[in-house]
């Protein structure tokens, strides 16, 4: 087990949420979701380069992301409701009220 | 092959298939409850190279807070899932294409010969007496004090502007404004009218004929 199997295995995962974006193009939830598994992919990128190099700051960095990403998605879905009791829907298609 | 890398390669499956599990089901209830796992073989992921502290705190943040908050607005919204899959594998060619692409490229420059990746063959033993906890601990409350007290406000903000999209004043609850109810004045409620004092009649003595004859 060195550092190129936990590499790859984020690179894999981080490949699959992005397939998971271009597959769910109408649902913003399953789309949040998405997000989430890159941000889990690109964390552990972060604690591997920590472990095997032997250096905190990745950890500590990894920490902060954590904090950012737990209010990001208690906005994302907050926002979610919010637009569900407007438009009493959240397929992406249905957000074109900004078009020109 | 060792036993970690046996116990790696065995998670990593699971992690890979939750993964898919996430984007390809048909229920968001099943989608959320995948990502519960994915995040929880994650932290057994990073627990292996022996990052516990990272590990609990994604269990606990992750799968304690964030993917319960996933569930209530999945449940709480009436949404036809239906409706929203149609048309899903319409996109199948191109995003099939671009993440193969993607995790093609990314494998390649990671597994080619001489990047200097090779080097990094195990995780230095922690020195004695020092948990992974003390080795985080020192540098978040010494180094980065800015930038955790900075965190502290950003989940402070995150929390004001949840509850303030989302609180919503029905139009027919009664409900007392305090601040109204603080500054209302005497003359506000009671007006003191001035008015003719009556006069009590005498009442007329009733009819005598009623009384009985003595």
């Amino acid at each position: 087990m060195t550092l190129t199997h936990y590499l790859v295995l984020a690179a894999i995962l981080f490949a699959i949420s992005v397939f998971g974006i271009f597959m769910n193009r109408k649902n913003v939830i399953v789309l949040l979701m998405a997000i989430e598994l890159m941000l889990l992919a690109v964390n552990m990128n972060f604690v591997a380069f920590s472990k095997y190099l032997g250096d905190t700051a990745g950890q500590i960095f990894v920490f902060f992301i954590l904090t950012v990403a737990a209010a990001e998605s208690a906005i994302g879905l907050a926002i979610l409701v919010v637009l569900f009791r407007n438009k009493r829907s959240i397929n992406v298609e249905d957000l074109d009220s900004l078009k020109g | 092959m060792t036993l970690t890398t046996v116990i790696f390669y065995i998670f990593a499956a699971i992690l890979i298939v939750s993964a898919l599990r996430v984007i390809t089901a048909k229920n968001p209830v099943h989608a959320a409850l995948s990502l519960v796992l994915s995040f929880f073989t994650g932290a057994v992921l990073w627990m292996l190279i022996e990052a516990e502290f990272l590990a609990i705190s994604l269990v606990l943040v992750y799968v304690g807070a964030v993917m319960v908050l996933f569930l209530f607005v999945v449940m709480m919204l009436d949404i036809n899932f239906e409706e929203l899959r149609k048309g899903f594998w319409g996109f199948f060619p191109v995003a099939a294409i671009v993440a193969t692409i993607m995790a093609a490229e990314m494998v390649l420059i990671l597994l080619a010969k001489g990047n200097g990746l090779e080097s990094f063959t195990t995780v230095a033993p922690l020195p004695e007496g020092v948990s992974n906890i003390k080795q985080l601990g020192i540098p978040i409350y010494t180094d980065y004090l800015l930038a955790f007290e900075l965190a502290a406000v950003l989940l402070l903000v995150a929390i004001i502007a949840a509850i303030s999209l989302t609180l919503r004043r029905r139009k027919n609850t009664k409900y007392i404004n305090p601040a109204d109810q603080i500054a209302v004045k005497r003359n506000d409620r009671l007006r003191i009218v001035k008015m003719q004092a009556e006069v009590e009649v005498p009442e007329a003595p009733a009819a005598a004929d009623d009384k009985p004859a003595a």
